[in-house]
C-alpha cells in the first residue's frame, strides 16, 4: 500500500500543462503528416499519389517494392503511358501500360486497353465480367516518377504476419496507456 | 553523447539524405541529355481486311522496323520500352491509337532494331516483352493512318519521359476481301 500511495502521489504531482503540451505536440506531428498527404492528393489530382508496386507483371521495369509517383492531369490518355486503375469489385489498384486508345469526342470519354509488360495477354481477363475497356472513371492516375526499393518498408509492414501483429499490439498498448494517463489527469487535483 | 543508438540514428539520417539528393540530381541531369535517334518504318504488305463477328474490322500488316536508339541511353536509363502504334482519326469519334508491336531494350548494345513483323494475332516470342497485336477497330475501310514509333524511357530513379517519331501517309484497303 505504501508503494501504491507513492505512485499515485508522484503521478498527481505531474504538471498538467507539461502533459498537455506533449499531447498537443504529438497531435501536431500526426496532423501535419495527414495535411501533407491530403495536399498531395489535391495537387496531383489522384486518389493515391504514391503507390507501391505489388506484383511482377511489369518486370523488368518495375519490381515488387518499387514506388511510383502518380499524377492525373487533364491531358488525354495515350498509348504507352503507365496508368494505375481500379477494377470494379477489387480493392487493389493495378499498374499497367496502355496499348490501345479509342476516343469518343461526343461523350467526352475514351476507351482504353491495358496490358502488363510481362504478361502474355491483355488485361481483359482482369476486367469485370463483360467489360472490354477501361473508361475515365476507372483510372486513378498516370505514373510520372519512380523510386526503386523504397516500397519494401510498406510491404513488410503490411504483409509479414509477425511484424503486422507486433505493430498492432504496440498500437493497442499505446491506446491503453493514453487512456490510463487521461484518466489520471482528469482525476488529479490540479 | 556516444551511445550506439545515437550513432545509428545519425548514420541512417545522413545516408537517407545523401541518397535522396543523389536521386534528385540524377533525374535532373537527364534533362541535359541530347539524343539523335534514327527510325525507319515501312509497310511491306497490307493484308486482307476482314470483318469480324462483333462488328469490328481487322487487317493484317507486315512491317519493316529499323531503328537506332543508342543515343537515347544515359547512365540513368534502366530500360527503353519501344512500341510502334498505328494512329488514325475517326471524324465522328476522335483519335485512335493501336499498338502493333513492342519490345523492351535494357542495354545500350541492344538498341539497334531491325525486324520484320506481321501484326496478326497476339503472339509472344521467346524474348521478354516482344509482342505483336492485331490491328482491329470499328470502320477501318479506306482509312489513312500514321505509324509512330514511341520510346518510353524508364529511369533508374526519377521522372518518366517519352519521345516519338511519326511516319505518316499509309492507307488501309478500300474493300473487304
Amino acid at each position: 500500500m505504501g508503494a501504491y500511495g507513492d505512485l499515485v502521489a508522484s503521478i498527481k504531482a505531474t504538471n498538467f500543462r507539461h502533459v498537455a503540451l506533449q499531447t498537443i505536440s504529438l497531435g501536431m506531428i500526426v496532423t501535419s503528416a495527414l495535411i501533407i498527404w491530403k495536399g498531395l492528393m489535391c495537387f496531383t489530382g489522384s486518389e493515391s499519389p504514391v503507390v507501391v508496386v505489388l506484383s511482377g507483371s511489369m518486370e523488368p521495369g518495375f519490381r515488387r517494392g518499387d514506388i511510383l509517383f502518380l499524377h492525373m492531369g487533364k491531358a488525354p490518355i495515350r498509348a504507352g503511358e503507365i496508368v494505375v486503375f481500379h477494377v470494379d469489385g477489387r480493392d487493389i489498384p493495378i499498374v499497367h501500360r496502355v496499348i490501345k486508345v479509342h476516343e469518343n469526342i461526343e461523350k467526352g470519354d475514351y476507351e482504353v486497353l491495358t496490358k502488363g509488360d510481362n504478361n502474355t495477354g491483355d488485361d481483359r481477363l482482369l476486367y469485370a465480367a463483360n467489360q472490354l475497356w477501361l473508361q475515365r472513371q476507372h483510372i486513378m492516375g498516370r505514373a510520372v516518377g519512380f523510386l526503386p526499393y523504397v516500397g519494401w518498408v510498406t510491404i513488410i509492414m503490411t504483409e509479414k504476419p509477425y511484424i503486422k501483429l507486433t505493430l498492432q499490439l504496440l498500437l493497442c498498448v499505446q491506446y491503453f496507456l493514453i487512456g490510463v494517463l487521461g484518466l489520471l489527469v482528469i482525476t488529479s487535483k490540479d | 553523447m556516444y551511445s550506439w543508438m545515437l550513432r545509428v540514428n545519425t548514420v541512417l539520417t545522413l545516408s537517407v539524405t545523401v541518397l535522396a539528393l543523389l536521386c534528385a540530381v540524377a533525374s535532373m541531369a537527364d534533362n541535359l541529355h541530347w539524343h539523335t535517334p534514327s527510325v525507319e518504318l515501312e509497310v511491306v504488305n497490307v493484308g486482307p481486311l476482314e470483318r469480324l463477328r462483333n462488328g469490328d474490322d481487322r487487317v493484317t500488316l507486315s512491317l519493316n522496323i529499323k531503328a537506332d536508339l543508342e543515343s537515347v541511353f544515359t547512365w540513368n536509363t534502366k530500360q527503353l520500352f519501344v512500341f510502334v502504334a498505328a494512329e488514325y482519326w475517326n471524324p465522328e469519334e476522335g483519335f485512335n491509337q493501336i499498338s502493333l508491336w513492342d519490345t523492351i531494350i535494357e542495354k545500350k548494345e541492344n538498341a539497334k532494331i531491325n525486324t520484320q513483323v506481321k501484326s496478326k494475332l497476339l503472339r509472344r516470342s521467346t524474348r521478354i516483352g516482344y509482342f505483336t497485336y492485331p490491328f482491329q477497330g470499328k470502320d477501318l475501310k479506306g482509312r489513312d493512318f500514321n505509324l509512330t514509333m514511341y520510346w518510353n524511357v524508364m529511369p533508374v530513379t526519377g521522372v518518366f519521359t517519352t519521345d516519338k517519331v511519326v511516319v505518316p501517309g499509309f492507307q488501309l484497303p478500300q474493300s473487304y476481301n
